[in-house]
């Protein structure tokens, strides 16, 4: 049950328990158990709402910003990503193979507050070698949904054999 | 012009379904439980697939038989589900859906008067296509109480000296009932004293929310005699690319050849490379759309309990058939009074055989969303019939 659980509440979160019950063919109290160690065991880490910013009046930039940067001795690169992903501001922090370290994901009012962060904050930290980065134009698709035409019509005939 | 036309069509009956059609077309805000078709698109991968394929200009007949990367696919698809091997040389023919596969398959095996066993409730064309194929169409009328699965008896009943083929249609549209195996092994083994065939339309195969399902072809000695009929519709969500095929032995798979040869060609040809794509790729996609089925159907089941509304639980295909008989209507009655009052369409039970009367089918192709809007209807619908007639309930 737990991944199809999961699986559902990661499209619903709001989804109740009731409901919840039914459709994996459980009862509630096992719904309920199941959510409450799943959150103690920090697998749900949190109900997020997904949001299209750009539908409203409230402007939002963001940034996804490369980083190279010298592992330290003993702890490897997970002291540096601490460092930077106590920043409010940054909204995640992956550690990536390939070309660069770390990937960071910000958000910010304005481009000035994005340049500031990266040229005062980033850049200037110790273990720090470069940094690019990159603004984000356009949203299609985000934690899976596609955000740019969610109007989608049944266009099935209504009665079929 | 004075001659008259073909005697055998003019007495067929138009599908029962049609009327329906036609009053929810001209309704605006009316929604429907009627369609027997995925909600899902394609998964994308398969339709880049078919869209590659017109852009590299793959854009003519195949063999006859189809595509054979596909004919490789699908043998290995049934040996991987069901573990019964067919040789894609000479016993698969690709087919323009299940439907064609039904058609020409009985065209190859039958003769003038012949019978077709057709169990029902069931699909609306096995009827017409053995009546087409100048066959004489015995019909078992499945019952409730059995959870509308075939006994032996009642094939036992059914069969005589003339006895050509049992059509087994299972997982079964409309009533959404399985064939498991132990319910299978008594049929095989009267088939085989009777030496009759089956065909075998396993299309809703993929859905069963039980166990994983059993082909009749797996038995022992059945191969020989079965036409497993199988498609990429429902499995895949599929329907508009119209691709289906059967497996049967050589001897009559290359009979049904010579009439796909002379009255189809081939497949299309873009959907059957896109058919490649889904057999090699699209398992995840299978059991991702099978689950979300699967949480529809138990809504469904537990909404129906909740009003009190009589109904087996059903393992397969997307289908509900709830029993409506306690208010002494007919299906149809029933179906046309729930959609002028609440606008909700659904099909009588009655367009898949006279048995089916007293039932309705509902599909749950359909969204939770959907489907909860559908269900207070129905609610608010049989709570009033019930008041009017004083049902207690």
């Amino acid at each position: 049950m737990r991944e199809e659980l999961l699986a559902i509440l990661e499209k619903n979160s709001r989804i109740d328990f009731k409901e919840l019950a039914i459709l994996l063919g459980v009862s509630e109290e096992q719904v309920l158990e199941e959510i409450t160690r799943l959150e103690k065991d920090g697998i749900i880490c949190g109900y997020h709402t997904l949001i299209n910013w750009e539908k409203t009046s409230i402007e939002k930039v963001n940034a996804l910003i490369e980083v190279k940067v010298t592992p330290q001795r003993g702890q490897g690169f997970d002291k540096i990503a601490e460092r930077i992903y106590n920043y409010p501001e940054v909204r995640a922090v992956y550690l990536i193979s390939g070309g660069y370290d770390l990937l960071v994901t910000l958000e910010e009012k304005t481009l000035k507050e994005i340049a500031n962060f990266v040229s005062d904050k980033l850049s200037t930290l110790d273990s720090v070698l470069s940094t690019a980065t990159h603004f984000i134009l356009k949203k299609y698709k985000d934690h899976g949904t596609i955000i740019t035409n969610n109007q989608t019509k049944d266009s099935r005939e209504v009665i079929t054999p | 012009m004075t001659k008259p036309l073909s005697q055998k069509v003019l007495n067929l009956k138009p599908s029962g379904i049609r009327k329906f059609f036609d009053i929810v077309s001209e309704m605006k805000d009316a929604i429907s439980l009627g369609v027997g078709e995925p909600d899902f698109d394609t998964p994308w991968h398969i339709r880049d697939e078919g869209i590659y394929a017109l852009e590299k200009g793959k854009t003519f007949y195949t063999s006859n038989a189809g595509l054979k990367d596909l004919r490789i696919e699908i043998s290995n698809y049934i040996k991987r589900t069901q573990n019964v091997a067919y040789n894609p040389d000479n016993e698969i023919l690709v087919t323009v859906g299940g439907s064609e596969a039904i058609d020409i398959g009985l065209r190859a095996i039958i003769n003038p008067k012949d019978e077709v066993i057709i169990p029902q409730p069931s699909y609306v064309s096995y009827e017409p296509c053995a009546i087409l194929a100048n066959a004489k169409p015995v019909i078992i009328n499945l019952k409730s109480e059995n959870d509308f699965r075939l006994k032996p008896e009642e094939l036992l009943n059914a069969i005589t000296d003339k006895t050509k083929v049992l059509i087994l249609p299972y997982p079964n549209n409309p009533t959404g009932a399985i064939m498991e195996k132990s319910d299978l092994e008594p049929i095989a083994k009267i088939i085989k004293d009777k030496d009759i065939y089956v065909m075998s339309d396993e299309i809703y195969s993929a859905l069963t929310y039980k166990n994983t399902h059993t082909s009749i072809a797996t038995l022992d000695g059945m191969k020989e005699r079965t036409i497993l009929i199988n498609g990429f519709s429902k499995a895949y969500a599929m329907t508009g690319w119209r691709l289906g095929y059967a497996c049967a032995p050589k001897e009559i798979i290359s009979q049904m050849t010579k009439i796909h040869q002379y009255a189809i060609m081939c497949a299309p040809t873009t959907s059957q490379y896109a058919a490649v794509d889904a057999l090699k790729n699209g398992d995840k996609d299978v059991e991702m759309m099978r689950t979300a089925y699967n949480q529809r159907r138990r809504f469904l089941i537990d909404a129906f309990k909740k009003m009190n509304l009589e109904c087996f639980e059903p393992y397969g295909a997307f289908y509900v058939f709830p029993c409506i008989k306690e208010f002494n209507m007919t299906s149809e009655e029933f179906a046309t009074k729930f959609l002028l009052e609440e606008k909700v369409a659904v099909v009588p039970g009655s367009a898949f055989g006279e048995c089916g009367e007293g039932f309705l089918r509902l599909s749950y192709a359909y969204s939770i969303d959907n489907l909860k809007i559908a269900i207070e209807r129905l609610n608010n619908f049989i709570t009033k019939l019930r008041k009017q007639q004083n049902i207690n309930k």
